[in-house]
């Protein structure tokens, strides 16, 4: 197999305006997204000759590719869309890098955007989530996505002893992140006192525990390593990635509580020649707060089972020994669904770049970013660095 | 409004009509002896194409469930219990328990199938608590 390490590099990035933008649909605002990545890479659309993009839930597009790439006039010879729900951006970064390297591409754009907010009723919106239960044997039940999360925090929760405190501990580290980040759209402190308090969803997740229901965007530009230097920006280079894929329909899972992120970060870790230690912040995919729990202890920051007494003892909020969600995550910056990792990337390239403003994390060399899809189903793990070796 | 219903085709209506008559139908590998839950067109321990169908006992464990204090659609009165369910026979299963308090819901805890009408053609099995861990 053909490394990937450090043979390609992010020389652009953009998000749109995040939280509730009524005004633009999910398409107008990918492309206001392109655009801004674009201008930040100092290039023009004719130079793009890749687009990989995600379909939205509130204005699909049959072909979505195709008709944004009609919609912005480019012409590129790699174009195709994908769909793995939240572990869809990352899925496709590992992609967008094979066709570089195979020379399929030499200036991808990635981008997604979607209006879960303002352009779909609250209950199309709880609908069109939960659609990622089996329609036979799963949907009849009435499990609303938050019960999905539910249930694999109650099972940790029996096994490990993990308490609510916990999962609370994460949705406050979230949003002291998001405090510093003026285009979050939850920007008031919270404690775990508030968490707990917090109306109850699906026990044991409380409202607090939730991900936000948003509109937003976000785009990024690839290419070679040789090309990057060329860019405008220190270019922020792909290390590692791996992807693990283990189901799509919890009932089906092999664990509830050990995911497929053990195997996706095993193959980024090996690609990368690093290991958990060696980075500076992670970006863990937070659709709800038992998600970063159980992916701490699967990346390999924590061992099995220890997640909760590791959030309270090394600290993941601004403060802590691992800054995780640096930009609010999706609990606190934006949640438009698809699309939500796409700000971990986003942010990832500003730390990397030294860019990040009040919430630069010191010394930021590496750093680990995981999205999962589904419900803990498809994982995606990359390892960024300043540095391509 | 009324739940979800589920789209009975193919393979699957073995399993729903066995709901309706009030068993609980697992396919079978008649190969390798497993039994998986839900139907495929083959068996995913042996791969193994000649399959047919038991019948459950009906009973199992909770592996583990949530209390659903906001309603998917108007057509489910919170709250409700999903849970998840690991049948006797070994293939877990989502579904309800019904007709308990839940606060008597633990992870491990006995359950025993019910059939619970769905519509006026289609019986879903769900779960009450049991005696027996």
């Amino acid at each position: 197999m053909i490394s990937l390490r450090g043979k390609v590099a992010l020389v652009g990035a953009a998000d749109s305006q995040v939280g509730i933008v009524p005004g633009l649909d999910a398409n107008e605002l990918c492309a206001d997204a392109i655009l801004l990545s674009l201008s930040d890479a100092g290039i023009d659309k004719d130079q793009v000759d890749g687009l990989i993009t995600c379909n939205s839930m509130s204005k699909p597009m049959l072909y979505h590719a195709e008709a944004m790439a009609e919609y912005l006039q480019i012409f590129p010879r790699y174009c195709f869309a994908a769909g793995a729900g939240g572990g869809t951006t990352f899925s496709i970064l590992h992609h967008a890098a094979s066709a570089i390297v195979t020379g399929m591409a030499d200036i991808i754009v990635i981008a997604m955007a979607d209006c879960l907010r303002s352009g779909l009723s609250r209950e199309q919106s709880l609908l069109a989530q939960s659609s990622t239960g089996h329609p036979q044997f799963e949907q009849p039940y009435g499990p609303t996505v938050p019960a999905y999360y539910a249930l694999i925090a109650q099972a940790h929760m029996a096994k490990f002893g993990t308490l609510p405190e916990h999962f609370a501990e994460i949705a406050v580290a979230c949003r002291a992140h998001a405090v510093k980040n003026k285009n979050a759209q939850m920007r008031d402190p919270i404690t775990v006192e508030d968490v707990l308090n917090s109306r109850m969803i699906a026990d044991p997740l409380h409202l607090l525990d939730c991900s936000l229901v948003s509109d937003g965007g976000a785009a990024i530009v690839m290419t070679s390593a040789e090309r990057a230097v060329d860019f405008p920006h220190p270019p922020v280079y792909l290390l590692g990635v791996g992807e693990g894929h283990n189901h799509e329909h919890i009932s089906q899972a092999k664990s509830l509580t050990t995911s497929a992120a053990l195997e996706s970060s095993k193959q980024a870790y090996a690609m990368a020649g690093l290991g958990p230690k060696d980075m500076q912040f992670a970006q863990l995919y937070d659709c709800f707060t038992p998600t970063v729990l159980l992916e701490l202890e699967d990346l390999g920051f924590c061992k099995k089972g220890e997640g909760g007494p590791f959030i309270s003892s090394v600290g993941i909020g601004p403060d802590g020994s691992l800054p995780v969600n640096t930009h609010g995550g999706l609990l606190s910056h934006c949640h438009p669904g698809n699309p939500g990792s796409m700000f971990a990337l986003t942010e990832s390239i500003w730390q990397l770049r030294h860019s990040a403003g009040k919430r630069q994390v010191i010394n930021a060399h590496v750093g680990l970013l995981h999205a999962q899809g589904g419900i803990m189903s498809s994982h995606t793990t990359l390892i960024l660095g300043r540095d391509a070796s | 409004m009324s739940r979800i219903q589920p789209q009975v085709s193919g393979l699957s209506s073995e399993f729903f009509d066995g709901c309706n008559e009030g068993v609980l139908r697992l396919q079978h590998c008649k190969s390798c002896r497993a039994i998986q839950f839900y139907p495929r067109v083959f068996c995913k321990v042996c791969s193994g194409r000649n399959l047919d169908w038991v019948n459950a006992s009906g009973k199992g464990n909770v592996a583990s469930f949530t209390v659903v204090r906001k309603a998917l659609t108007e057509g489910y009165k919170v709250p409700y219990i999903v849970a998840l369910i690991d049948l006797k026979e070994g293939p877990r299963m989502m579904s309800n328990i019904v007709n308990c308090e839940s606060e008597l819901v633990t992870v491990g805890v006995g359950v025993r199938v019910v059939f619970s009408a769905w519509s006026d053609t289609l019986s879903l099995p769900v779960f009450e608590l049991s005696n027996e861990r």
